[in-house]
């Protein structure tokens, strides 16, 4: 009976993978221009009329091109420009909705590799609808390359090159000079006291925090692990970085020096904090180079609790 | 084995509403109002269900009118209908909204018929598909797969991505109840309480390493992986629903044979060997059927809590604990429960989707807490 049971296990294990697998992705002719998205398929855009667009930096992106008003609805995560909040809201997308994309009418869905469930991407081509991927790494790189990609596809490669030339000059603009010292920081992101969470490597933050010059003290581990007292002491940071929200849910500069370990350290004994806007620094769209530049300044400003950085 | 006797004495006391009626637990004394007022219920509840369907069928983001939605059907099957509708209408209807649908029917009659098999053999109100670590295995495989699928090079990963989390939950489901199984099996015979003792056992364990996961994962994979818990049919196709058919089709197949036997072993397991039922044979099939059957349901559509709990109850709040109306009545109330909670998730805050997990329970325990309240209330008039 046991043998029976393992054998009808197995059989379904070889079974299940050939119901769900996934229809393998046609490419399109290549008449036009298509433009290739991160899962390799060719897109061929004919119609930009109405967009939806998924990921904060692809909506910004298509806003900086001057395409904002074809953006029929976007997802829970674009949040910038402020027009996009009034637009039908499509909620997070690596939980979207197949039907509720649709029933937008798009003729275009940019989206992040990561959009999801698996089965929404293959059931919105089905229908007949464009669907570009982009990457979605925290590299200057991907963020020029979702912008020129974008731009492209959308037959916007002039403005594409402005936003990019800017975005580099930023980039180079922040870049510290040779043989200046980087300032220790300590990225931290918090949800309210008892949810402070802290970057460590792979991580957006640490990304930016390199770009403007500064290093991460934490070395130790990938991703946003619980802030600890010791560790904290222990990295001796010399400037504290945290998103204005988070900031905020600590109750500012005092409420965050009160978590465990952090007025023990430089940054928190010269009160060297310096209060981000994450949604334009994390996200990797088209402002990246100004929030960097402005992070940058703000790491070698000799005030202490600075909020200039990265405040819109 | 000390600790096993009190729990099992103390089991013995929580045995579903109604156990302890001989009448109602004994098949041949049923008498013909009882099985006439099953037959209304459990047609009733058909009808409910072919209600709730059409309605989940004609209603969602995109419009389509009911005449327009029998015109793409009967084209479908060759008919020319007079209404007209558009391509991408016809698209989602059969596409995206039908297969949906299906697959809450499908998922929601396994999870139910599940929960009142296992609520029958542990002889436990609160036994649940949870209970033999098929959620938690499951939970842990679609852990494992989400944060670690993306270390998997190239070629492999690309064909992992769109399957790999379901195969992976489903193995893991199977995995671990095998497991629960097996430490609950000494020799020929297989020890009820042991097997609830090592599953809670066994759950903490794979907690622990979903937890594990968690600390490793980054904030893409923490996202889906939080989504994945709280449960979602959006995944819903074709190829999936082919995949999960036979396996709650299993189950409910093997109702009218399990059920007697499920009803004996109300009496106590000693009692029913003696009645002449194979105790050992009817464990192994309930527990490989929900096995199997939970273990699908979940693989496509994440954690869907409660409704394996607590439909079983509703059923038998409805018509008693006879297995042989039971079984069906969950199957029907289930398929009701979710296909209805899946409208909701999927138009009440459309464009966007609410997790079904959370409306599965939202919408379910006020429901049951009421009948609960109520069948108390003439339970004391009445004595």
């Amino acid at each position: 009976m046991m043998r029976r049971w393992m054998g009808w296990m197995m059989g379904w294990l070889v079974v299940l993978p050939m119901g769900l697998q996934a229809q393998p992705a046609t490419s399109e002719p290549a008449t036009s221009e298509p433009v290739r998205g991160v899962d390799g398929v060719a897109t061929r855009v004919e119609d930009t009329r109405r967009l939806v667009t998924l990921g904060g930096a692809i909506t910004e992106i298509v806003y900086a091109l001057g395409l904002g008003d074809r953006v029929v609805a976007a997802d829970a995560s674009s949040l910038y420009p402020p027009d996009v909040l009034e637009k039908p809201r499509l909620g997070y997308y690596r939980q979207a909705s197949a039907e509720g994309i649709l029933a937008q009418r798009p003729t275009l869905v940019v989206a992040p590799e990561g959009l999801g469930p698996p089965a929404v991407i293959e059931q919105l081509r089905a229908a007949g609808v464009p669907v570009l991927l982009l990457e979605e790494a925290h590299t200057v790189e991907a963020a020029v390359h979702r912008i020129r990609t974008l731009a492209r596809a959308l037959g916007r490669d002039a403005a594409g090159e402005q936003i990019v030339a800017r975005m580099e000059a930023e980039l180079a603009a922040a870049r510290p000079q040779q043989g200046a010292a980087s300032p220790r920081v300590l990225f931290i992101y918090a949800r309210g006291a008892g949810l402070v969470n802290v970057a460590g490597r792979a991580t957006a933050a640490d990304a930016v925090i390199r770009l403007a010059g500064g290093e991460n003290v934490v070395t130790a581990y990938e991703g946003y692990r619980p802030l600890t007292a010791e560790a904290a002491v222990a990295a001796a940071p010399e400037v504290i970085v945290v998103p204005q929200r988070g900031l905020e849910s600590l109750g500012g500069v005092d409420g965050l020096l009160r978590q465990p370990g952090l007025a023990l350290t430089p940054a928190g004994r010269q009160r060297r904090v310096v209060a981000v806007d994450d949604a334009l620094l994390l996200s990797f769209g088209p402002r990246l180079g100004e929030g960097v530049l402005r992070l940058s300044r703000a790491l070698r400003s000799e005030r202490p609790a600075g909020e200039e950085g990265g405040r819109r | 084995m000390n600790t096993a006797l009190p729990l099992s004495a103390s089991l013995d006391v929580v045995l579903p509403e109604g156990a302890t009626d001989p009448g109602a637990a004994a098949p041949a004394a049923r008498p013909a109002a009882a099985r006439r007022r099953a037959v209304v219920v459990l047609a009733g509840l058909a009808v409910v269900l072919g209600g709730v369907v059409l309605l989940a069928v004609g209603i969602g983001a995109v419009r389509i009118a009911p005449a327009q939605v029998l015109a793409i059907l009967a084209a479908h099957v060759g008919v020319a209908l007079p209404w007209e509708y558009e391509v991408q209408q016809a698209l989602v209807l059969t596409g995206i909204r039908l297969p949906r649908v299906l697959m809450g029917v499908l998922v929601g009659a396994g999870l139910a018929v599940s929960g009142a098999y296992l609520q029958g053999l542990f002889r436990n109100p609160l036994a649940d598909p949870g209970l033999i670590g098929v959620s938690s295995g499951a939970a842990l495989g679609a852990a494992s797969m989400i944060v670690l699928g993306a270390l998997v090079p190239g070629a492999m990963a690309s064909v992992l991505g769109a399957f790999g989390v379901a195969a992976a939950a489903f193995a893991g489901g199977l995995a671990v109840a095998l497991l629960v199984y097996r430490l609950a099996t000494r020799g020929r015979t297989t020890s009820v309480t042991t097997m609830l003792l090592a599953g809670i056992a066994l759950n903490a364990l794979c907690g622990a390493g979903t937890g594990v996961l968690v600390l490793l994962s980054d904030d893409g994979q923490l996202r889906d992986l939080t989504f994945w818990t709280l449960g979602s049919l959006g995944g819903a196709t074709w190829g999936a629903l082919a995949v999960v058919a036979p396996l709650v089709g299993a189950a409910l197949l093997a109702a009218p044979r399990l059920a007697r036997a499920l009803n004996v072993m109300l009496l106590g397991e000693a009692e029913a060997r003696h009645l002449g039922v194979n105790t050992e044979r009817t464990k192994r099939r309930v527990i490989a059927l929900a096995a199997l059957t939970v273990g699908g349901a979940t693989a496509v559509s994440g954690l869907i809590g409660f409704v394996g709990l607590v439909v079983p109850h509703l059923g038998r709040l409805l018509l008693g604990p006879d297995h042989r109306v039971l079984v069906p009545a969950s199957a029907l109330l289930g398929a009701v429960l979710l296909v209805a909670a899946d409208l909701l998730a999927r138009t009440v805050v459309q464009p966007a989707e609410i997790p079904i997990g959370i409306l599965t329970a939202l919408a379910g325990a006020p429901f049951f807490l009421a009948l609960l309240l109520r069948r108390q209330r003439t339970a004391w008039s009445a004595s």
